[in-house]
């Protein structure tokens, strides 16, 4: 009572004059450093549109709806030189998103693993995971890809004696063919049936934890769709070799491999720390713990260390899952069709559009750095509650 | 220190699997071992001037023998090189007597580091002062480049960045807004595109006819995205620094800007100098994306020397020398980093 009487007096005072003339005064810096960012704007948009008008040029993006006319010599979904520029961004997009993709996926298996190799008793293991990421850590990520794409193209053998691997699948310098799985005329139905029964599991544990109807069907559910779709399957396509190169099935070109190699090698050596470290935050007795209530090793790596080490472990990998979407722009020297290579490359010199060009890039960056962020602190959330 | 035997029981035998562990492991690194050290020391040449020199099937240093000078100087005229050597003494010099310097040097040192050396460095490499003749940047490359695009982007990304880490901490709406805005955008875009931002659009920008150096535009890019990370860096040394800081210093009667200068800033940035120089590792590595928008670092020219007719198929050889550079650069930048960390928790233990 007393107090909000007294602050109630504060309030009905008129301000000291100290306080009026630092809100002018503050209004004053913010107002000149808005004029002055206006001014810059102003100076840029008006010499652009200038050297645009000299080009007889303007800014705009119906080019999107023009015809290419190149070829995209990797691509996920089809396309060909009729398609247009808006499909070439998201045949490149695409592209730049299953390297990414490809990339985090194993480069967190083999941080993982060299992590928990520092980690080891084993002295030699130890020492080889450190020497790995010591010599990853400290060379270029860009010399790196090339490396490995000059030492592929070097040691690989011309297809007609590529190197056969187990399940048909063959390596040579064109790339990985591999046997491609024709779906017949059910199409892809069964396998989005699938995804679906996939994302609907998380839906019904909960259930079956809140003893509901339907709780039996967690399981269940992903296993009939795995069965549909295996039934579905009509036959496998084996690539073979015809004239001077394979026919069949799908092929992993060089370019690829090449630049998934670099980028999850590069990472997988800051994953390596980033466990190492969380890994050792957690205190000893937990572990001490797990093994006196009769836990082997792994089991209580897994159940109990690897749980609470995660909780550290997200906000800084996904720092690093956004280093290497990033990084996949490094695609560009090796000339794996992604979207700085084929955007700010082909498109560019192409139309002479560098404005929308440059501006449709970034922003995609801009894009997929915020879902992943978004994606990574959804499950830094989900993690957190679990962690009660 | 245990006998051998324990030592070896204990670190390399202790149970079966681990056993195998080490048996498995080691075959792997012998059998690697062995075929790196024959390719690049037993089979290896480095006798001679010409590729034929090489025929003992190893690896042909003779190749980084006779480029040698052209990997670290790129073009610049051979009478004129010592002007490079001596700019980069005087750059690493400084910046490693700034960082180990006790605290009440560091403070001058700095400026001078920031004032005084790039002048000199500047006017040392382009010429036209003094009697030095005027080395056109076309010629330029090589390793220097590298070094130099880092000192240039290092030091200018650090005086951009403490005011970006200052107007993000802005009791100004405008500015904290606009600072946030800035960093995000540079750290959200691979540092590829931001290149190609500065050679496809700032010529675009510019007013009829004007045009910068490729160069610099280059430099600006890499300024730009390096201050972007080292504001959050200086963010998190500021955070760092207690409150009662400023409001002692305020206290004792010290304007605001006397109060950031001397009292909050040295004390945030002393705290931050390993993560600082971290910045600039990750830096130096990232110059080699220049190769990728036409200038001649280090990797750009060794890929352009193995066009060379005369020396065809010297890709490994090329590679294997920017990997041991590189790799020696930024170790041993990483090693001074972590004593320097190791100095400065010791000096926080009281």
């Amino acid at each position: 009572m007393a107090l909000a009487d007294t602050a109630v007096l504060i309030a009905r005072q008129p301000a000291p004059r100290q306080q009026r003339r630092g809100s002018f005064r503050a209004f004053a810096w913010q107002g000149l450093f808005l004029c002055a960012l206006a001014l810059f704007a102003w100076f840029i948009i008006a010499n652009a549109s200038d050297n645009l008008a000299a080009r007889n040029m303007n800014f705009g993006f119906a080019f999107l709806s023009q015809r290419t006319g190149f070829d995209i010599p990797f691509h996920v979904v089809p396309w060909s030189t009729a398609d247009s520029y808006g499909r070439a961004l998201w045949v490149c997009l695409l592209n730049t998103l299953l390297a990414a993709a490809i990339g985090i996926v194993l480069g967190s298996l083999l941080g993982f693993l060299l992590g928990v190799m520092r980690l080891s008793a084993n002295w030699l293991a130890r020492s080889l995971s450190l020497a790995i990421i010591e010599i990853v850590r400290n060379t270029p990520q860009l010399l790196q890809i090339i490396f490995w794409y000059v030492v592929m193209i070097q040691a690989l053998p011309p297809p007609r004696n590529g190197l056969a691997l187990p399940g048909g699948m063959i390596l040579s310098v064109r790339g990985l063919n591999m046997p491609s799985i024709e779906m017949g005329t059910a199409g892809l139905w069964p396998v989005l049936l699938l995804v679906a029964a996939l994302c609907l599991v998380p839906v019904f544990r909960g259930l079956r934890r809140r003893h509901r109807a339907f709780g039996w069907a967690a399981p269940l559910l992903p296993a009939i769709a795995l069965v549909v779709v295996l039934l579905s399957v009509d036959h496998l396509d084996y690539p073979t070799l015809r004239g001077f190169n394979y026919v069949g099935g799908v092929v992993v070109p060089p370019e690829l491999i090449a630049l998934v190699a670099g980028l999850s090698l590069y990472m997988s050596a800051f994953v390596a720390e980033i466990v190492r470290a969380s890994l050792q935050g957690i205190a000893k007795g937990q572990r001490e713990a797990a093994s006196s209530l009769g836990l082997s090793g792994a089991q209580a790596l897994f159940l109990v260390i690897l749980p609470q080490a995660l909780r550290v472990m997200i906000p800084q990998l996904t720092n690093q899952y956004l280093n290497l979407t990033k990084s996949t722009s490094l695609g560009a020297a090796i000339a794996y069709p992604e979207l700085v290579q084929i955007y700010a490359g082909t498109v560019l010199n192409q139309t002479g559009r560098a404005l929308e060009t440059m501006f449709l890039v970034m922003i995609i960056f801009l894009g997929i750095n915020l879902a992943i962020s978004g994606f990574m602190a959804w499950y830094n959330a989900h993690v957190a509650i679990v962690e009660r | 220190m245990a006998p051998t035997h324990v030592w070896v029981k204990r670190n390399l035998f202790p149970s079966l699997s681990s056993g195998l562990l080490t048996l498995l492991l080691a075959g792997v690194i012998i059998v690697l071992v062995k075929a790196i050290f024959n390719w690049a020391v037993t089979d290896a040449t480095i006798s001679g001037t010409t590729r034929a020199a090489c025929d003992a099937g190893g690896a042909c240093w003779t190749f980084i023998k006779v480029r040698f000078d052209l990997f670290f100087y790129g073009r610049y005229p051979s009478p004129e090189r010592w002007r490079v050597d001596l700019a980069l003494a005087l750059v690493v010099g400084t910046t490693a007597a700034t960082l180990i310097a006790p605290p009440r040097w560091q403070g001058w040192l700095a400026l001078i580091l920031l004032g005084f050396v790039p002048a000199a460095a500047g006017i040392l490499l382009v010429g036209g002062l003094f009697g030095l003749p005027y080395i056109a940047t076309n010629l330029w490359g090589g390793l220097m480049l590298n070094v130099l695009l880092t000192a240039v982007a290092g030091g200018g990304g650090f005086i951009l960045g403490v005011f970006l880490a200052l107007g993000r901490r802005s009791k100004y709406p405008v500015i904290r807004l606009f600072s946030m805005l800035f960093i995000e955008l540079w750290r959200g875009v691979p540092l590829l595109t931001v290149l190609f931002m500065a050679m496809l659009l700032v010529p675009l920008f510019m007013p009829n006819g004007a045009t910068i150096d490729n160069l610099l535009r280059a430099m600006l890019a890499l300024t730009l995205f390096t201050a972007a990370y080292m504001a959050e860096i200086v963010r998190g040394g500021l955070q760092a620094i207690p409150r009662g800081q400023a409001e002692a210093a305020t206290a004792l009667g010290l304007r605001p800007w006397a109060i950031q200068s001397f009292i909050v800033m040295p004390q945030a940035l002393r705290l931050v100098i390993p993560g600082l120089v971290n910045t600039v590792i990750d830096l130096f590595k990232d110059t080699t994306l220049v190769s990728i928008v036409g200038l001649f670092d280090l990797l750009a020219v060794i890929t352009q020397a193995q066009k060379d007719q005369a020396w065809l198929g010297m890709a490994r050889e090329g590679y294997a020398f920017a990997v041991v550079v590189f790799f020696l650069c930024c170790f041993g930048m990483s090693l001074f980093s972590r004593r320097l960390e190791h100095r400065l928790n010791r000096h926080l233990r009281y």
